[in-house]
């Protein structure tokens, strides 16, 4: 037995370099110190994305990307098909559990200040990420066709259309004509199971290899014989396998005993509903847009709200650059503090949104 | 000096303004001026329907509109008509064919025959000018077409139109009905249906009573009439024995159980022999019927029990994540026989009553049958989950095992 | 046994074990259920010619009653079969041309609107398509 795997081993070896990339992989290290538990966040941001594509190409077997039929497909995956509530429901429930798992690893690094170069293309990839996972939430959400997706997608898009010269263009173009319709879903499907996962394979193919390449960071001022390094394999990669087993059976919970619903299905001539709000993770700048006022000078509030997350996202992205003082290796509190009030603003509006939903 | 001033202002006043209105404004012009009670008819008759028309206030009252002097006489001047009379005034148009087709071809012309045959017509004959006569009911000088929703004839405006001296104690003191007609009415599920739902096909007064011709129906006709809207009911009963026997003891049929005026949505506690019952009015506990009835009682909430249950799974099933929609789909038609029952019981059938609850009893079977398998489900996921949770958690022990000794180093 | 060992087999078995209580779901949703294909909203109520002249069929519409009717001159016509009265299942009768409510006798005619009885609207129509062998009713867009 044990001779057989060493043949299959030689076999593989000399074809694919195995033992150099397995010498290499002995090598990785892992640092250990205080702050290193926010380390297990990449793993599992990285760990839930793989459950996403599994659960998505099972649900691709099943699903029917059109208006007449895709409510109805949805409710026979729930009903008919054996443990498809199981797999629509894990879709569901780690599509939401997954960007907030970004959210975490992305504050993380932001205050462990990990964006300072040479780990700066790897924040910038990082936060394209970030757009191209919300990006997944959106079009995913309106697939099931249900009312509250159905409005929420209405919502969403209308804010791209109030752009100045692009707006009308740019919303023509997500939703395949003027108005939500069975246009939308089949673009919208493109996107989730196409576009999307290809430039997501991209720049997450490069953010990994850099990681690797790169190693992890330590935070500023951690000298490096007072930290411990501990190796990636087996040690380190245990223990994230004990953190995914955890989320596992977080996730087998809440879909046993909060099964993600079915709806209503859309009418496309119904008025809307009372209370529509987008998934949680827009709400921050929904709520936003809702709260500015009408008016600030001679500038609509709407548009200066939205003027105002492309600047805050440009700056949050160029970040690495501006943030002078870390890329020295010395403490900048000033971007702590900045990053402390983006968190807070981010928590507070999602709050708002669920707490005072009549504002 | 000044008189003359004044009554060359006068005369200008009247050389000017007179020839620039037309015939109708004669009256209109003056009264307009005035106050009260004089002005009152001038404004309203703005938005009547005989004014749409072209006609005027000498239509009616007569007198020559051109005259500016009041006091001067005028032989074709009726003056205000008197109530006795008011039929006979409204009908010398509305019941001359030849006359209203050049209005509106539609529009009966019967109604003036019909008000004789009424209660309230036959009473004004005997010189009772206290009854309803067509202005009571029209209105006076803003008349509004009965399609108008501000026309006191609109249906929803009925009940208060009638109600104004059906509903007035001092005023009906002299005769011997009810006064709370209106008030009974308002509380039924026909006024619900009109007042609240705006729905135009509820009955209203003039529906069951009629509208010229009004009167009570007689008591062998109320089936007839509440036939109109509810065949069904009404087939069912007339076949049954009840109709003959009612009718020979004079008892008004639909009215006996269901009432007149109140006629309140019906609750299947009016059936059998409990509190509320409609059967015990009549029937001995020693006589058939009395069985008959608790019977059919007993196993009409026998069915609505067995429904509930199925429903009741299927609502156990739905919280807990199962899709049921099939089988509610199913149950639809369990809600159909229920609606079916509780119509046979006007034919006092225990056989076809039977017959339906047995059809309805499979269907509900089935249902039941689908949520048995659907909280069987529910089981098997929860079960299905604390199979992997015991696999993962032994997964994670080991991994912790492990974990403690890759990093302990423990000794073989 | 060495501690090692147990430890190795143990992660192993677990490891297994938890392997099997996925892929077992997996593998059953992957394998073609009962029913093979969703109810769609446009759905296929006959085949052409099942129905005779002045008969109907009660079918399945998402998840309400429908009927299919053939006219007595052969028109094809659907309706969702909830009356709106007090939502009983309609039927329809030959002998009068129109569908009936068993509860209270409310009547409709072909179009849907009300001849008689208690109900206070009109039936919901649904369009009729012919596809090559099948009658499509979907609702009316």
């Amino acid at each position: 037995m044990k001779n057989l795997f060493q043949k299959l081993f030689a076999y593989f070896d000399s074809r694919l370099m195995l033992s150099t990339i397995g010498e290499l992989a002995k090598k990785k290290t892992i640092p250990e110190h205080k702050h290193s538990f926010w380390y297990y966040f990449g793993g599992i941001c990285l760990f839930l994305f793989i459950i996403q594509v599994i659960t998505g190409i099972l649900l691709l077997l099943y699903y029917k990307p059109t208006m007449d039929s895709a409510y109805e497909s949805i409710q026979f995956i729930m009903s008919q098909v054996k443990f498809g509530w199981l797999i629509r429901s894990v879709h569901s429930w780690t599509a939401n559990i997954l960007i907030g798992a970004i959210f975490i690893h992305m504050f993380s690094a932001f205050f462990m200040k990990a964006y300072r170069p040479p780990r700066d293309l790897t924040w910038i990839t990082g936060f394209f990420l970030l757009l191209l996972f919300m990006f997944f939430g959106f079009s995913g959400y309106l697939l099931p066709w249900n009312e509250l997706s159905f409005f929420a997608t209405r919502v969403g898009t209308d804010i791209a259309g109030t752009l100045p010269l692009i707006g009308k263009a740019l919303k023509s173009f997500i939703l395949g004509g003027p108005d939500v319709s069975g246009a939308t879903i089949t673009r919208f499907f493109w996107l989730h199971i196409a576009i999307l996962p290809f430039f997501t394979l991209l720049f997450l193919g490069l953010h990994i290899l850099l990681v690797q390449i790169l190693g992890m960071s330590k935070p500023i001022g951690f000298p490096k014989a007072k930290v411990k390094e501990v190796p990636f394999f087996p040690n380190f990669i245990l223990k994230d396998a004990l953190g995914w087993m955890l989320i596992l059976t977080l996730v087998g919970i809440l879909c046993v005993f909060f099964p993600w619903e079915l709806g209503k299905k859309a009418d496309i001539f119904a008025t809307t509903p009372l209370g529509i709000k987008p998934e949680w993770y827009f709400t921050f700048m929904f709520t936003t847009l809702k709260l500015v006022p009408a008016h600030f000078l001679f500038i609509e509030g709407e548009l200066l709200a939205i003027f105002g997350f492309l600047i805050g996202g440009l700056i949050w992205l160029l970040v690495p650059y501006l943030d002078r003082k870390a890329a020295m290796e010395q403490k900048s509190p000033g971007f702590s503090l900045l990053g402390l009030i983006v968190l807070l603003y981010i928590i507070i509006m999602t709050a708002l949104t669920y707490f005072h939903p009549n504002l | 000096m000044k008189k003359s001033i004044s009554g060359l202002v006068i005369f200008l006043f009247f050389i000017l303004f007179v020839p620039f209105h037309t015939l109708a404004d004669g009256c209109i012009k003056c009264h307009k001026e005035l106050e009260n009670a004089l002005k009152a008819p001038a404004e309203a008759f703005q938005m009547d329907v005989h004014q749409k028309y072209g006609l005027s206030c000498t239509s009616c009252h007569g007198g020559n509109p051109e005259q500016e002097d009041i006091d001067a006489k005028d032989d074709s001047f009726k003056g205000v008509p008197l109530r006795k009379d008011i039929p006979e005034l409204c009908g010398s148009c509305h019941s001359d064919s030849l006359y209203m087709r050049k209005f509106n071809p539609n529009l009966r012309v019967d109604q003036m025959e019909l008000y004789w045959t009424s209660q309230h017509g036959q009473l004004l004959k005997t010189g009772d000018i206290k009854v309803a006569v067509c202005t009571d009911c029209h209105g006076i000088h803003g008349i509004l077409e009965s399609s108008h929703p501000r026309s006191w004839i609109f249906p929803w405006n009925i009940p208060s139109t009638c109600g104004h001296c059906h509903s007035n104690k001092e005023y009906m003191k002299d005769y011997s009905i009810s006064v709370y007609q209106a008030e009974d009415y308002k509380q039924s599920v026909h006024a619900h249906a009109l007042l609240e739902k705006k729905d135009l096909s509820a009955p209203v007064c003039n529906d069951c009573h009629g509208n010229h011709g009004a009167a009570p129906p007689e008591v062998t006709s109320i089936g007839y009439v509440c036939r109109q809207c509810h065949p069904s009911a009404s087939e069912l009963f007339s076949e049954s024995p009840h109709k003959e026997a009612f009718d020979e003891l004079e008892i008004s049929e639909c009215e006996a159980c269901h009432g007149n005026h109140k006629i309140l949505p019906p609750s299947d506690e009016m059936l059998g022999t409990g509190e509320g019952a409609v059967c015990i009015e009549c029937h001995d506990p020693e006589s058939t019927a009395y069985k008959i009835a608790t019977t059919i009682k007993d196993e009409l909430d026998d069915f609505k029990s067995k429904m509930l249950n199925a429903e009741n799974k299927l609502q156990r099933a739905d919280k807990q994540g199962v899709e049921i929609s099939e089988a509610r789909f199913r149950l639809q038609e369990a809600h159909t026989t229920l609606i079916q029952v509780r119509n046979l019981t006007h034919s006092f059938s225990l056989d076809k009553i039977e017959e339906k609850i047995k059809e309805g009893t499979n269907v509900i079977a089935e249902v039941s049958e689908a949520g048995d398998s659907a909280l069987k489900e529910a089981k098997f996921r929860k079960r299905g989950l604390i199979v992997a949770t015991f696999f993962i958690f032994l997964l994670a022990i080991a991994l912790l095992f492990k974990i403690k000794q890759i990093e302990k180093k423990i000794p073989q | 046994m060495k501690r090692r060992t147990f430890i190795n087999l143990f992660l192993g078995g677990s490891l297994v074990g938890t392997i099997g209580s996925f892929l077992y779901p997996v593998i059953r949703y992957l394998l073609p259920p009962k029913q093979s294909e969703a109810g769609v909203a446009s759905v296929s109520a006959a085949k052409s010619g099942e129905l005779a002249p002045n008969t109907s069929k009660i079918f399945k519409f998402g998840s309400t009653p429908g009927i299919l009717i053939n006219t007595q001159e052969g028109e094809l016509r659907a309706f969702v079969a909830i009356c709106t009265h007090l939502t009983c299942t309609v039927v329809y009768e030959g002998d009068s041309e129109s569908l009936l409510c068993p509860c209270h006798n409310g009547r409709f005619d072909l179009s849907g609107n009300v001849i008689s009885g208690p109900p206070p609207a009109p039936l919901e129509a649904l369009e009729v398509k012919i596809v090559g062998e099948d009658i499509i009713v979907s609702r009316i867009s």
